[in-house]
């Protein structure tokens, strides 16, 4: 084992990890608020706007991401009309054209998770809320959202770890991030193996970390959702039960 | 029946696919007035509690709360539709509802959602919500349980909750939707008990039930509704005593066979 080698590209790939960063968090940030336009779109039901929305959901989710990084980073610049647009000084720097493109992809995957997390939302409590005089704007943001949200949160903290590895991406319209670097390490020293390894391993570290943190928010504001046997069926008394039922953890 | 009813309803009609589910129901109800509604399944007795406080928007009639007429407009296509919904949520606040099924909302515990209506919907001071959901939650019993999630309790447990948090928008009639059908029965007696405590109290309630017992005993009035018309109206003792109508006595008998 070459650890001097092995420190030195730790190193090297550490030093451009914030690049990383800044690109999954600028991508999560810029595609969650375009998420929920898309949601508020697509469940609008204005006639249009809904098939604009589920089209737009198809196409980002149903085309490659490489394929649509490439698009708008080397496709779109062969037209004079873009390089001579307000647009160009945005889209002709490497590292804003790929937060665009990953931003548009995870809108639309967003988009429906959020739609998802919606049409969770139990009927019954919307129209407890109704029936104590809300409507509107304060329906929505005492009741439908933080159920809603509740309901997306395991299916969204997928998502942001894909949008973590999807990062990599960026290498290949060269912007210098983690496994740009580590190709760059590959091609001076053949090393392929301990360099791509120490690439994994930031990557792993970054999505624990992650993962546990999405974990921590959603037992905090879902406690009731938490392992008790009466969570998968609400309402089964358990001081009424003949004795306590044992139940598998539910995998999640 | 000389003062102002504290809820009147007039002519409800409503049909679903050409069906006709209420095909004229009138209610009067003074303060005070403790109203059993009574009828087989299907008889529209729920859709007519839904239909007053427009959960459900009736096809013609009018529903008045302490005087106040909901304004309804004719609805393109057919029927009506309230005319405005900022008053539709303000009659609403008037009128406490308790479900069948709870419909606690399930990501606040049992306290938060008491405080719900008060804090966010009357915006009202939040210590004075406070102080007043926790005395309500003492009187239906379940205090100790201020911090618990609807999940986590007995479906009694539950409801208690549930008429808690009706009862925090402090309503001028209280509607309740077969409060008791959806809990075991060990647990109906501890919700019945609130109820009757209620009632004692002097609220307007107007409670569907099957609860022959709570109809006979507890209420001063008893509506049977059969087929979406009001069948038998009067007090327990007239419409169960001299059980005037042939179909009530079929519905009574059909219970206990």
């Amino acid at each position: 084992m070459d650890f001097a080698f092995l420190s030195d590209t730790m190193g090297q790939l550490l030093a451009v990890t914030p690049v990383t960063l800044e690109l999954w968090i600028s991508c999560i940030a810029i595609g969650g608020v375009l998420a929920c336009f898309v949601t508020w779109a697509r469940v609008s039901g204005v006639p249009g706007l809904t098939q604009l929305a589920a089209a737009y959901i198809f196409v980002f989710r149903g085309s490659p991401l490489l394929i649509q990084t490439f698009l708008l980073y080397y496709g779109v610049s062969q037209f004079a009309e873009v390089r001579q647009s307000f647009v160009w000084p945005v889209l002709r720097d490497p590292f804003n054209s790929v937060v665009i493109s990953l931003a548009l992809c995870t809108g639309g995957y967003t988009a429906e998770i959020f739609r998802g997390g919606l049409q969770a939302v139990p009927g019954r409590e919307i129209e407890a809320g109704r029936a104590i005089g809300m409507s509107g704007f304060t329906l929505f943001r005492r009741i439908i959202a933080p159920i809603a949200l509740r309901q997306a949160l395991p299916a969204y903290s997928t998502e942001v770890v894909l949008m973590m590895k999807a990062t990599a991406l960026a290498s290949l319209v060269t912007v210098w991030e983690v496994t740009g670097v580590a190709q760059r390490i590959i091609s001076h020293t053949y090393r392929t193996f301990e360099v791509f390894i120490c690439a994994a391993i930031i990557y792993l570290v970054l999505n624990f970390i992650v993962i546990r943190l999405l974990l921590h928010v959603e037992r905090r504001i879902s406690p009731h959702l938490q392992g008790r046997p009466n969570a998968i069926h609400p309402g089964a008394p358990p001081e009424h039960a003949a004795g306590p039922i044992e139940l598998p953890e539910v995998p999640r | 029946m000389t003062a102002i009813p504290t809820l009147s309803v007039k002519d409800i009609h409503k049909a679903y696919a050409g069906v006709e589910v209420l095909r004229g129901i009138s209610l009067d109800a003074q303060e005070g007035d403790v109203i059993s509604i009574l009828g087989a399944s299907g008889s529209g007795k729920s859709t007519f509690l839904r239909c007053i406080n427009l959960l459900e928007i009736p096809d013609a009639g009018q529903v008045t709360v302490a005087g106040e007429t909901i304004a309804m407009r004719p609805k393109r296509g057919g029927g009506q539709e309230p005319a405005s919904s900022k008053q539709v949520d303000r009659i609403r606040t008037e009128l406490g509802m308790v479900f069948q099924n709870f419909n606690l909302w399930s990501h606040m515990t049992v306290l938060q959602n008491v405080v719900e209506g008060p804090l966010h919907v009357l915006r009202r001071p939040r210590a004075e919500c406070v102080a007043e959901a926790e005395a309500l939650l003492e009187k239906v019993g379940i205090a100790d349980k201020r911090n618990f999630y609807p999940a986590h309790l007995s479906g009694g447990q539950q409801q208690r909750a549930a008429i808690a948090r009706a009862l925090a928008m402090k309503p001028k009639v209280m509607l309740f939707d077969e409060p008791t059908s959806a809990l075991d029965p060990e647990l109906v007696g501890e919700v019945l008990r609130v109820l009757r405590a209620l009632a004692d109290e002097g609220r307007t309630m107007l409670v569907v039930t099957h609860e022959m017992g709570f109809a006979r005993t507890v209420s001063n009035r008893v509506v049977f509704v059969h087929q979406g018309l009001v069948e038998a109206d009067g007090t327990p003792e007239q419409v169960f005593g001299e059980l005037k109508s042939e179909r009530f006595k079929q519905f009574v008998s059909g219970l206990h066979a």
